[in-house]
């Protein structure tokens, strides 16, 4: 069995509603529970992708995850560090990528990637040799001098994306992997994800394409109302039907249980 | 390695700044220059609109002249004085209010006596009235030589004894207390002020403006450490205050004696020697330390960098309140008084353009200011580490 790289165990959390937000959403409640109790494990060298639709709680996982945002309750250990008491040692060892990153418009990506890997401890020759390749795999380098203010959309999240990569992480969270990408660099950063499957390489991914669970991961988690449904192997959750038709199927099945 | 990581925090600050030459003259360059000018051109301003044109004549009348006194008064005021009865008086007067003419002189009656020369000092002596307009300056300065005319005719026939009227120098101030009483009045609140302002232009944009771009959320996943981050901030957003607050203040310092406008006097920063500007440094940069991380947890707080300077606007003004304190006499001699936060920062410049400084509560002010410095430090790392401070929507 290979070893578990995230381990979940028992992850919630609540965010407090605002007065005004409780009148928007029409309910009384003080907190919403965007993830309640979700427990699962992803394996060494696997990808696996969280499923669920808009408001799910997938994006609130993965942000939990990579620290950003700390759980109510529950804990996860990424390759043995928990998000909750060791959160420095998680940092370190995962790659976190969501569009929600923004890198500063005055610099180049040249100069961000040079002061990320500082920031991640990366020796300079190592963080040099990495730069060359991964600006010449992405494209960026004949724009790696240029300011991020004036990249495209697209070469502005390659850039982001290697730059969330400097320190050749172990484990690599992607929150909405192709999402806002047009198909041409849609279909590079899906190269690449396989290309760290091949690399044994630890993926853990967030999307509602089906197609991209499909096409990518080994094992899919399916998350409806902060709740995980089913989570298995990709043949196993699925059974005979393809992933769109069972997935439609649970999700009636929880909705209509409420 | 740790330190490595502040420094590298402290790099970028300053490649973000130092690598954008409007912001550099914007914050370093212009606030001296700018200052330079203002001073300069109000000194000169108010010089002026205390002075009259050299070749205005003033619109005088007098009621029962003697010729004696109008060849005085016509030499000492430089225009003729045209004569008009004692019925015209109060038409006359609402000339002067309306603006119309500058000054009216009513000689008593038989006032010939009083400049000939043969009157002689009475308890009751007859008056002589000037109606003028101090609201015109031409008027005030008409009213003005012709009472200089008129009492140094009266002490020159009636003369017991002259206060000050040889050639020596009466003033013994040195220059040296007349610069430091100048400086000391002005200085501390303006530094203060200029201190204040400096961090305003970096800290806000610096904290509250990555918060707001989203490129905060960027550097809190990598391994750094939140102290790191903050420290790394202060330090470099400190460094660039500095200069910003160097900037006005030589400015200032240069313009100062413009502004006052001292007539032969040598007021100027040369009176102060190293040690003075050694100990200026010393609070100025545990000042700064201290105003950046308060600039920049209020900043941390804030959603938007406008919100930000929202906020921190009624900083501003307890800020200069403090600044103002120094203008209100000398330093207090109290130890204790150093133990208050910025309040200390303002009394010490005081004592140091005065001086007066007090090596003991220098050493006071800046081991306060830079603990309470290490206190908001603390703050700004747990705030780093905050979810709803740092993700506020």
């Amino acid at each position: 069995m290979a070893k578990e790289l995230i381990c979940v165990k028992g992850l919630s959390k609540e965010f407090d509603l605002s007065a005004k937000q409780r009148k928007l959403n029409n309910t009384t409640e003080k907190v919403k529970i965007a993830v309640n109790d979700v427990s699962f494990s992803v394996y060494e060298g696997e990808v696996f992708g969280l499923l669920g639709p808009n408001g799910a709680g997938k994006t609130t996982t993965l942000r939990m995850l990579s620290t950003l945002i700390k759980p109510t309750s529950g804990d996860a250990l990424v390759d043995g560090a928990s998000i909750v008491t060791e959160p420095d040692k998680v940092r370190a060892k995962i790659g976190f990528l969501t569009s929600e990153l923004k890198l500063e418009q005055f610099f180049t990506p040249d100069y961000l990637f040079d002061f990320f890997s500082e920031l991640h401890g990366v020796p300079s020759d190592v963080a040099k040799a990495r730069k060359k390749e991964m600006f010449s795999r992405f494209g960026i380098d004949e724009f790696a001098a240029i300011k991020v203010a004036n990249l495209s959309t697209g070469m502005k999240q390659k850039a982001s994306l290697v730059i969330s990569l400097v320190h050749d992480p172990d484990v690599v969270v992607f929150d909405e992997p192709t999402n806002g990408l047009d198909i041409i660099t849609a279909k590079t950063v899906t190269d690449f994800l396989l290309d760290l499957k091949a690399e044994k390489k630890t993926v853990m991914i967030s999307t509602h394409i089906f197609s991209l669970v499909e096409k990518l991961c080994d094992r899919v988690g399916i998350i409806i109302d902060g709740k995980m449904i089913a989570c298995d192997s990709l043949a196993a959750v699925c059974g005979e039907m393809n992933l769109e038709d069972r997935f439609f199927e649970l999700y009636r099945t929880v909705k209509g249980a409420e | 390695m740790k330190n490595n990581k502040i420094w590298a925090v402290m790099r970028k600050e300053f490649a973000r700044f130092f690598g954008d030459r409007r912001l550099v003259l914007t914050t370093i360059v212009l606030p001296g220059l700018m200052i330079y000018a203002l001073y300069s051109f109000m000194g000169s301003a108010m010089g002026n609109m205390f002075g009259t044109e050299e070749d205005y004549a003033a619109r005088c009348y007098a009621v029962n002249m003697p010729a004696s006194a109008e060849t005085l008064l016509e030499a000492g005021l430089g225009t003729d004085i045209e004569h008009i009865g004692a019925d015209q008086t109060d038409e006359y007067k609402q000339l002067i209010a309306d603006g119309e003419a500058d000054l009216v002189i009513v000689f008593p009656e038989g006032a010939e006596k009083l400049f000939d020369g043969t009157a002689v000092p009475s308890l009751n002596a007859p008056s002589v009235s000037l109606f003028y307009n101090s609201a015109e300056v031409d008027s005030f300065n008409a009213f003005d030589g012709a009472n200089a005319v008129l009492q140094g005719y009266e002490s020159s026939v009636t003369n017991l004894f002259d206060v000050n009227v040889g050639e020596e120098k009466y003033d013994l101030a040195t220059d040296e207390a007349a610069a430091g009483q100048v400086f000391s009045m002005m200085m501390p609140m303006l530094l203060m002020m200029f201190m204040f302002t400096g961090c305003m232009s970096v800290a806000p944009e610096s904290i509250a403006g990555e918060k707001e771009r989203g490129t905060i959320a960027t550097l809190l996943i990598t391994p750094l450490k939140r102290s790191h981050l903050a420290l790394g901030k202060i330090f470099s957003l400190g460094v660039i205050a500095i200069l910003s607050g160097v900037s006005s203040a030589v400015g200032t310092i240069l313009s100062l004696p413009r502004l006052m406008n001292f007539e032969g006097m040598n007021v100027d920063a040369s009176v102060y020697g190293l040690s003075d500007y050694l100990m200026l440094g010393c609070v100025i940069i545990s000042t700064v330390l201290l105003l950046v991380a308060l600039i920049s947890c209020v900043s941390a707080f804030a959603k938007s960098v406008k919100e930000a300077s929202t906020a921190l606007s009624p900083i501003m003004i307890i800020n200069m309140l403090i600044g103002v304190t120094a203008m209100l006499g000398a330093a207090p001699a109290n130890g204790v008084m150093y133990c208050i936060p910025l309040y200390n920062s303002a009394q010490c410049m005081n004592a140091i353009f005065s001086f007066a400084a007090n090596p003991v509560h220098i050493a006071i002010t800046c081991g306060v200011n830079l603990a309470v410095m290490g206190i908001l430090v603390f703050l700004l790392t747990k705030m780093f580490d905050n979810e709803k401070v740092m993700f506020s929507a």
